[in-house]
């Protein structure tokens, strides 16, 4: 069941459309912020909330890189795999983070505190290689500055 | 006054962006109240088409000309949209993130302004999930904005109404492309529309709808205040204004600076950017952002304009460009690009969804020395395959670009590899 906060930020959003299942996307934001990510059920919830078939709002969650069906850590870090971070050597970067976290990319650590995903193009091109971890973005990284990052999380 | 770096003039790096009432005092929203005392929308048009404003967000598409193709007049269809497209998920691209998290009135400025000209009643500014610092000074803009009734019924006690509202997306590189976003905004997969019909008739919801890049809606606020003939003058060619140019690759200094559009290639790198890192050359340029097609070292006096640009073979696109040093091997720049093409692909129609993964496939295969003497003539085929008007959309075309302009500049060391059964450069 869809909380009540849930319910009214659904409703408010739904607001600014011609038709309510075009909230869809914000909607399934709504409720992954409130619970990391969109269960089965979650999804039945919202598009009934929506008005929608499950399976339409199952289309629509699944197209979009970042509507999480599956559970996922405490904090998500968004490593940029694109061109500017390539050229300054991304690759060595997330060796790195997969060596210290012990897992690999769409993974999540056994004590459930990170998912490590990669991502498109972060467009701070002029910071790269950089990350995002969670809603805060990290740029000019090097082995050293990951490691400082992180730890600020494991305390 | 009349400002030179108008788009960037109240943005300060380390300094939060002005609230309403430093924006007023800075001669905020005077282009506004210019507009709603006595222009017409034809007349907003009009000026806009005058100052010779061209889209920014790639195409290059003329912006008054944009506006003059949505239907005017009581009989037109109602409610018309505006939609600022703020996805930037092209590759290399960080130039928009400036004006978004910068000055997020000059945009909302523009905005109504903009939805006026077209006698729009609800305007969206679609904005990607990573733009995190820009989704909350918007917020906070269009609140304020809200308030002191610059949006809302009958604002500044004139006849036109305007609502709008702050659609954070899901991250998807096809939201990008103009009919992709209208999909995605009624909530749907972001696959693009046929077109004809084109959005300014047939857009959202099946009304019509303008969708503009966030700097060149940026741009209109000045155009109303200085007029087309200064904002041509701000330019050194015939296209009018600035351009926020980007660097970004093994540069001094990468960043993205407001300059007047038609600098050259060597400008940008030797003098914003610094030059290059100690002990690294210029081998080519990726203009303007991963779908155009690569240039060379021979290229860095070419004019970074919409023409210009096109003359040396590529295109301006987004006019951020990454610049690839002699260090780093070019068939895996094209097999990292190419990844992302395919990862980002709709796949709704055939040529796109199965031709890109093949190609990143034969390119990594190659990059990784495990490449075959017969892959040169199968991605060059592809070229063909993927290109202009074969597909639904431009991403495949786009996607092109780079690899064909690789091929023809640097052959050798795709063959290298091939021989050498290695990357030569790693």
């Amino acid at each position: 069941m869809l909380s009540p906060e849930e319910q009214q930020e659904i409703a408010a959003v739904a607001a600014h459309y011609e038709l309510k299942k075009a909230a869809g996307i914000d909607a399934l934001r709504i409720v992954q912020r409130h619970r990391g990510w969109v269960s089965d059920q979650t999804l039945r919830d919202v598009a009934e909330a929506l008005e929608m078939s499950p399976t339409d709002l199952d289309s629509v969650a699944t197209f979009y890189n970042l509507i999480f069906r599956r559970p996922v850590g405490r904090h998500v870090i968004l490593i940029c795999d694109s061109v500017s971070c390539w050229v300054m050597g991304y690759e060595n970067l997330l060796d790195h983070l997969q060596r210290r976290l012990g897992i690999g990319l769409g993974q999540t650590t056994s004590d459930g505190l990170f998912t490590l995903l990669p991502h498109v193009c972060l467009g701070a091109c002029d910071q790269a290689p950089a990350m995002m971890i969670d809603d805060q973005l990290y740029g000019c990284l090097d082995a050293e500055k990951i490691d400082a990052i992180l730890g600020s999380f494991e305390k | 006054m009349q400002p030179q770096r108008p788009l960037t003039q109240n943005i300060l790096p380390e300094r939060p962006p002005l609230n309403l009432s430093e924006y007023e005092k800075a001669g905020g929203y005077q282009a506004l109240r210019k507009v709603l005392a006595g222009m017409t929308p034809q007349q907003v048009t009009a000026a806009v088409l005058e100052a010779n404003l061209r889209g920014r967000g790639g195409a290059g598409f003329p912006t008054g000309r944009k506006w003059s193709f949505v239907p005017m007049g009581p009989e037109a269809p109602q409610p018309k949209y505006l939609v600022i497209n703020a996805d930037e998920m092209e590759p290399a691209t960080f130039k928009d993130r400036v004006l978004l998290e910068g000055d997020p009135h000059q945009l909302i400025e523009g905005i109504i302004i903009g939805a006026y000209a077209i006698q729009a009643r609800m305007a969206y500014i679609f904005l990607r999930t990573t733009y995190t610092v820009a989704a909350r000074n918007i917020a906070a803009a269009i609140a304020e904005a809200q308030a002191k009734g610059y949006l809302g019924h009958h604002i500044l006690g004139s006849d036109f109404s305007i609502e709008l509202h702050l659609h954070v997306s899901a991250g998807r590189y096809i939201c990008g492309e103009e009919t992709g976003l209208l999909n995605a905004l009624e909530g749907k997969r972001a696959n693009p529309r046929a077109k004809p019909p084109f959005p300014p008739v047939i857009g959202l919801w099946g009304k019509p709808t303008v969708a503009n890049n966030v700097e060149t809606i940026c741009n209109v606020p000045h155009i109303i205040n200085h007029g087309a003939a200064w904002f041509r003058g701000l330019s050194r060619v015939a296209d009018g204004g600035t351009k926020i140019y980007g660097v970004s690759g093994k540069v001094k200094r990468p960043g993205a600076w407001e300059l007047p559009l038609g600098v050259t290639i060597r400008e940008l790198i030797e003098e914003s950017a610094g030059g290059m890192r100690d002990g690294l050359a210029v081998r080519a340029i990726l203009p303007g952002g991963a779908s155009t097609d690569l240039l060379t070292a021979d290229h860095l006096d070419v004019v970074m304009d919409f023409n210009g640009v096109a003359a040396a073979g590529s295109r301006l696109g987004t006019g951020t460009m990454v610049v690839v040093d002699d260090q780093t091997c070019i068939v895996g720049l094209v097999a990292n690009l190419m990844r992302f093409f395919a990862q980002e692909s709709c796949g709704w129609c055939t040529p796109c969804r199965e031709g890109l993964p093949w190609l990143a496939k034969i390119l990594t295969a190659i990059e990784q020395g495990r490449g075959e003497p017969d892959d040169i003539a199968i991605l060059k085929e592809h070229i063909h395959l993927l290109g202009p008007g074969r597909t639904f959309c431009a991403l495949a075309p786009g996607a092109m670009e780079p690899l064909q302009s690789a091929l023809k500049y640097f052959e050798e060391d795709f063959l290298r590899h091939i021989r050498e059964r290695r990357c030569p450069w790693r």
